[in-house]
């Protein structure tokens, strides 16, 4: 297949070998789940059960509210023991609404919607409303609910859907495992959300570097004339949604625009695999694949785990740590996050659990910046992140924000790269934040003006409607003609 | 302001790229060139060589004091030897001690620290060094010696040497004129090019004369960095190898250079020196490969770098051609790291989505 070429990109240690062989291994029921009210981007959902509840696996325990929210089911039979709040698995560590599940062991299943038999004779919005109904969200880490993505179908033309295998993240191995052992799922749900989105043909993007995956789902494409599988180049970040869509399509998103303007929906293929069960299992999203691995990891496994199994569970369940790890990260470690704790749980978005040592994080005080060019050459976004730092750290943001630091991705590409060892993301992640609340700021001052504008217009009004009240009073009297 | 309360961002991971490995490949790469011509002019460059050195680490040292920052830990990022090492290179190998002092102090308070120290200079430290060295003693500067390999019998004894650098006492006759000046001289006395360069060869009126050869394996009177165009090829090599720089400003710079010799060259052969004695005599290499690639003082984008790497060639032509210096490498590169700035602002990339201009992307109609 011909591919495009995408700009800059780096090779850093993969190390998948650390868990890329060990076959998908389930949990044991952990003790309590965890499961969050927002697992998902968009509003939380609402809360459905109470404290001493019993509930089946399956169960919808939270259901979505508004436009872009997620439905949460319970990950197995059990009592709600306790709706409380515990810190998320989110960097701040802000405690959010977490249902709290004792299973009984029973891991009973609730009666679970019929399977739609022949999808592709199906609605869309048929199909729509069952993955809706099943809590899929973006599995790959960007956690958008999926239903609103198979929506897109609806405002444009999509003629591609591509199936994001790419992994480049280092150490993460969940998909690539799911690739190989569970190939014609993924093909079934792919081909599911192609027909949902009326896009007649499918590309699934799998880096070179996992031949096997490639094999797999090169067989379970091979009955399907309209699925192409694409061998990208290993280079990160080839599994940006942007730049995935670039290479395989040749096609270059404009800025402020969906991939969706340019006819294509990128899913992930964990999210592909969830469509499968949903549709032809009835089955809702209730456990995932999440690579636990790392230096400091004493047996780096893939595992299918129950959404809201504790970090310090999967963590057990690898026989603990082998040395003191200098951070456990979620997700991989370009653009995970680092973890408040290990009680957090593992939610819809957790790909991979990672206990790094020092030497493998490689973390040293910056040093001056000798202009060396390396984050202006690799930035796949084409930015100059030299500059962009030079701007903020005299607290000009706005200079950054000209130079186009709202087109920054934080896949930490020039971080990496630096050999000044210069936090540029950190930089770039603080004056995002920071011109955000100075929008939102700005944005409070000027309704406020504009209530206040408003408010003298109004007054205005009234005084004039008095003035012109009290004038018609006034102008018979004055311009009186005598009859 | 951006400070530690702020959540630690990613990545964690990183490239085993540093600074102080950066500096010592550099210092590595530089290093068969500088052995083979210390060999060439023996214990007098030595000293040399290790006086200017030890100025550039012990000004850096009291600056950083002064300025009251970590003075081991920056001074371990070996940027004040690579500037040390860079203007010893330059400098005529017999030079006296002070030479190496006075350079160092241009180089390291003057063109680095002033600045605000590592990345903040505007100019190449080394290059600053030369030419006010070259402006305020040229007749120091340009005292060329033929080669003196150590071990042979006309080499200076360390006894000798020592009168020679820390004396000033170099004996009388062993003075010779680089190819470079001496086509120069030429010239201005009306030999045309073509014939002042055989004579160079041939070695009429010098006490020693290296033939075409010899111009390019180093064999031949000139700075420590000037002399081995093939060892200086060989660190330069190196260095692209190891991805320390990439290929855009060394290419442009000698194939500019190249370019512009040799067409001048045919159309008057008597005026203008070929192409090929260009690249490979004077500091070419050592300016293409090790000077115009300073990270801190060429622009950081490789469009950028090919722009300012043409701008070094097509100057040093100039300067080696009309002006009054028969070599115009520091100059050009002084006044190409003049234009970094501008070269950077209008070399940004394209944003990713965006036009040249930063404006969305048009939605072309669905392809
Ligand atoms: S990679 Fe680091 S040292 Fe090099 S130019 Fe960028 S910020 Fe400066
Ligand atoms: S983090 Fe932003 S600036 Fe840095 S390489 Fe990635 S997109 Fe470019």
């Amino acid at each position: 297949m011909k591919l495009f070429p995408i700009r800059g990109g780096i090779h850093p240690e993969y190390r998948k070998e650390l868990s890329g062989e060990r076959a998908i291994e389930a949990l044991p029921l952990p003790s309590r789940l965890y499961i969050p009210l927002q697992q998902h981007i968009g509003a939380p959902a609402e809360i459905l059960v109470s404290e001493g509840d019993l509930v089946k696996k399956g169960q919808v325990i939270a259901r979505r509210q508004g436009q872009i929210s997620a439905h949460h089911h319970a990950s197995t039979s059990g009592r709600v023991v306790e709706v409380t709040e515990i810190p998320a698995p989110h960097p701040s560590g802000l405690p959010q609404p977490t249902i709290v599940i004792e299973p009984d062991g029973r891991d009973e299943w609730v009666t679970l919607p019929e399977p739609i038999a022949d999808p592709f004779a199906a609605a869309p919005e048929v199909i729509e409303e069952r993955v809706a109904e099943s809590g899929i969200v973006g599995m790959g880490g960007a956690t958008f609910p999926s239903a609103v993505k198979l929506n897109l179908g609806i405002r444009h033309r999509i003629d591609t859907l591509l199936i994001n295998g790419a992994e480049c993240e280092p150490y993460l191995t969940c998909d690539d495992r799911l690739m190989r052992e569970h190939a014609e799922a993924i093909i079934d749900g792919a081909r599911i959300m192609a027909h949902t989105l009326g896009a007649p043909r499918i590309v699934v993007g799998i880096e070179e570097n996992k031949p096997q995956a490639l094999a797999a789902i090169t067989v379970a494409a091979s009955d399907f004339p309209n699925i192409d599988v694409a061998a990208l180049p290993v280079k990160y970040p080839m599994g940006s949604e942007r730049h995935l869509t670039l290479a395989i399509t040749g096609l270059e998103t404009p800025a402020r625009k969906l991939t969706a303007d340019l006819g294509v929906v990128v899913h992930n293929v964990a999210t592909a695999r969830a469509v499968h069960q949903a549709v032809r299992l009835g089955r809702p999203l209730i456990a995932r694949v999440v690579t636990v691995s790392g230096g400091a990891m004493r047996e780096p496994k893939n595992i299918e785990a129950p959404i809201g199994a504790r970090v310090s569970d999967l963590i057990d369940f690898c026989g603990g740590f082998s040395q003191r790890p200098e951070r456990i990260i979620q997700g991989g470690p370009m653009m995970g996050t680092p973890l408040p704790n290990l009680d957090v749980p593992v939610v819809k978005g957790t790909s991979g659990i990672l206990a790094l040592t020092a030497a493998e994080i490689n973390e040293r005080p910056a040093d001056p910046c000798i202009r060396c060019g390396a984050c202006v050459n690799i930035c796949a976004c084409g930015l100059t992140p030299v500059e962009l730092a030079a701007h903020i750290r005299h607290d000009d943001l706005e200079g950054a924000a000209k130079l186009g630091l709202a087109d920054c991705v934080s896949c930490g590409s020039c971080s990496w790269v630096c050999p000044s060892h210069i936090p540029l993301v950190h930089y770039f992640n603080y004056a995002k934040g920071a011109l955000n609340a100075r929008d939102r700021e700005q944005r409070k001052t000027e309704r406020t003006k504009t209530l206040v504008e408003a408010n003298a217009a109004r007054q205005e009004r009234i005084a004039a409607q008095r003035a012109a009240a009290r004038k018609p009073k006034a102008a018979p009297a004055a311009n009186e003609v005598p009859s | 302001m951006i400070g530690a309360e702020t959540t630690k961002s990613g990545p964690f991971a990183h490239s085993t790229n540093t600074v102080r490995q950066t500096m010592f490949t550099v210092i590595l790469a530089l290093s068969p060139a500088t052995l083979f011509n210390l060999y060439l002019f023996g214990w007098p460059s030595i000293l040399l060589f290790g006086v200017t050195i030890g100025a550039c680490v012990v000004t850096e040292a009291i600056c950083l004091a002064l300025a009251g920052r970590p003075v081991t830990h920056t001074l371990s990022d070996g940027s004040a030897v690579l500037t040390g090492w860079l203007l010893a290179m330059t400098l005529p190998p017999w030079a006296p001690w002070w030479i190496g002092v006075l350079g160092a102090v241009f180089a390291i308070p003057l063109a680095k620290q002033a600045f605000g120290g590592l990345g903040q200079n505007l100019f190449n430290p080394a290059m600053v060094a030369r030419v006010a060295l070259l402006v305020s003693f040229p007749v120091v500067m340009t005292a060329w010696i033929a080669p003196h390999p150590l071990f042979s019998a006309s080499a200076p004894g360390l006894a000798d040497s020592i009168a020679i650098t820390f004396g000033g006492q170099v004996p009388d006759g062993v003075t010779a004129a680089t190819a470079l000046g001496y086509v120069k001289t030429e010239l201005s006395r009306g030999i045309p090019v073509f014939q002042s360069l055989v004579e160079y060869g041939r070695g009429s009126n010098l006490t020693y004369t290296p033939d075409l050869m010899d111009l390019a394996t180093g064999y031949k009177p000139g700075s420590l960095g000037e002399t081995s165009a093939i060892l200086i090829l060989i660190g330069g090599l190196f260095l692209m190898r190891r991805r320390i720089i990439t290929w855009h400003i060394p290419v442009t710079v000698l194939g500019t250079l190249f370019l512009m010799g040799t067409l001048f060259n045919l159309l008057d052969p008597g005026r203008f020196a070929p192409g090929l004695f260009h690249v490979i005599s004077g500091a070419t290499f050592l300016g293409a490969f090790f000077i115009a690639t300073d990270y801190v003082t060429s622009p950081v984008s490789e469009k950028g770098q090919l722009i300012f790497g043409i701008g070094v060639g097509l100057l040093t032509w100039v300067i080696r051609t009309f002006a009054g210096y028969p070599e115009g490498m520091a100059f050009a590169v002084l006044l190409m790291n003049s234009l970094t700035p501008i070269i950077d602002q209008y070399t940004r990339p394209r944003l990713f989505g965006r036009t040249r201009k930063g404006e969305p992307l048009p939605l072309k109609g669905k392809a």
